[in-house]
C-alpha cells in the first residue's frame, strides 16, 4: 500500500487535531498534546495498515493523547485558575473564550463528543468508534452536552 | 493560526526521514529534499508537480516526510553562494540512495568533473565501467536526482553537441555559462 506524504496529512488534518485538543485539554496544554499526537502518528505512520480514514485515526491519537494529559494532570498540583495574558480583543473573541471554557466544563465524555461533532464535523459513527461508545451513546453524550452548555449559556 | 511545529521534536527522536523545502533559485523555483544521509532529491517545479515528487519520495524512500526548511538550511546556503558565483564546489553531504547500479556510477563519474570543465556522455559511460554505453550514461544523467549539485550539466557530446538536460536545455546553458563555459 502507498501511503501519502506524512505532511499531507498534517496540511489535511492540522487544523481539526489542533482545535480538538485546544478544547478538550485547554489553550495552555494543546500545543504539547498536538505536538505528541503527531509523533505517535509519525512513529505508527509506515505500519499503518489502513488509509481510509486517516482523520478518524489522527483524531482517535488526538483523544488518547488528551485522556493522558487529564491524568497528569489530576495526579499534580491543582492548577491556578488561569488568567488571560491580554485583554480580548472583540466582544466576540471574549464570548468565544466564555464557551471554550464551558465547554471544558463538561464532563469528560460529553465534552469529547460535542468537541468532535462539532468542532471536527465528525459523524456519530465516528465519534463511536473514536470513543469506543456504541453509536447511541455518541448521539446521547453530544445531546446530553449541549443540553447542559444551552442551560448554562441562559443562566 | 499557525500550527505548533513538530519537525524539531520529530527529528529528535529519529522519526523525520525526508525532510523538504522549496527554493527559489535564478533558475527558478526547486524543491530540495534531504535524509540523514544528505541531500537526496532536487527538482525544478516546473517540470514536475510538488505533490508528485513527494509522492515519488514516499514510494521511494519513506513516507515519514515533513516540510522543515531549516533542515535544508547548508544545501541553501550552497546553492546561493554557487549561483552568486563565490562557490566552484559542492561540500554538502549527497544521498544517492535513489539510483543504483550503473546509474550510480555514472552520476558518481559526472560529480569528479570540476566546475568550468566538461566531458562527454562517453568518457563518463568509460569511467562508469562500461565505454560503449553512451546512450545509458545519457539516460542516467538524464534521470539525475540531484542536477545542479552532481554537474550532469557538464556531461556533452562528444561531437561538442549540448546533449540533453533534465531541466531543458536552456538551464545547461545557463549553468555553463554561469561556469565561465559558454556553450555553442
Amino acid at each position: 500500500m502507498t501511503l501519502p506524504p506524512f505532511q499531507a496529512l498534517l496540511d489535511a488534518h492540522g487544523h481539526d487535531v489542533h482545535r480538538f485538543l485546544i478544547a478538550t485539554v485547554g489553550q495552555a496544554e494543546a500545543d504539547d498534546c498536538f505536538q505528541e499526537t503527531w509523533l505517535a502518528a509519525l512513529r505508527a505512520y509506515p505500519q499503518l495498515r489502513d488509509a481510509s480514514n486517516l482523520r478518524g485515526w489522527l483524531l482517535t491519537i488526538a483523544h488518547r493523547k488528551a485522556i493522558d494529559a487529564f491524568r497528569t494532570r489530576s495526579r499534580g498540583p491543582l492548577p491556578v485558575p488561569e488568567l488571560p495574558e491580554e485583554p480580548a480583543a472583540s466582544a466576540a473573541e471574549l464570548a468565544d473564550d466564555h464557551l471554550w471554557a464551558q465547554i471544558r466544563g463538561l464532563p469528560a465524555k460529553q465534552r469529547t463528543a460535542v468537541t468532535l461533532r462539532f468542532l471536527t464535523d465528525a459523524a456519530y459513527d465516528e465519534i463511536s468508534r473514536m470513543m469506543g461508545t456504541s453509536p447511541e451513546a455518541a448521539r446521547r453524550n453530544v445531546h446530553e452536552g449541549l443540553k447542559r452548555l444551552r442551560m448554562e449559556y441562559q443562566r | 493560526m499557525t500550527l505548533p511545529d513538530i519537525t524539531e521534536r520529530a527529528a529528535a527522536a529519529g522519526l523525520l526521514d525526508v525532510a523538504y523545502t522549496t527554493f527559489d533559485s535564478p533558475l527558478g523555483r526547486l524543491l530540495l529534499a534531504g535524509t540523514e544521509q544528505g541531500l537526496v532529491r532536487l527538482a525544478y517545479l516546473d517540470s514536475a508537480e510538488e505533490a508528485m515528487l513527494l509522492e515519488q519520495l514516499a514510494s521511494r524512500i519513506s513516507p515519514r516526510i515533513l516540510a522543515a526548511p531549516r533542515r535544508l538550511d547548508e544545501p541553501r546556503r550552497e546553492l546561493d553562494e554557487y549561483f552568486a558565483g563565490s562557490r566552484t564546489r559542492f561540500e554538502l553531504p549527497l544521498d544517492l540512495s535513489l539510483t543504483r547500479g550503473f546509474s550510480r556510477r555514472v552520476l558518481q563519474a559526472a560529480s569528479r568533473i570540476p566546475f568550468g570543465s566538461v566531458s562527454t556522455y562517453k568518457s563518463v559511460a568509460g569511467e562508469a565501467g562500461n565505454a560503449r554505453a553512451s546512450r545509458a550514461a545519457g539516460n542516467a544523467l538524464g534521470a539525475n536526482p540531484i542536477p545542479i549539485v552532481v554537474p550532469c550539466h557538464r556531461v556533452l557530446h562528444s561531437t561538442g553537441g549540448l546533449g540533453g538536460y533534465t531541466g531543458g536545455l536552456e538551464r545547461k546553458r545557463a549553468l555553463l555559462e554561469l561556469e565561465g563555459r559558454p556553450a555553442v
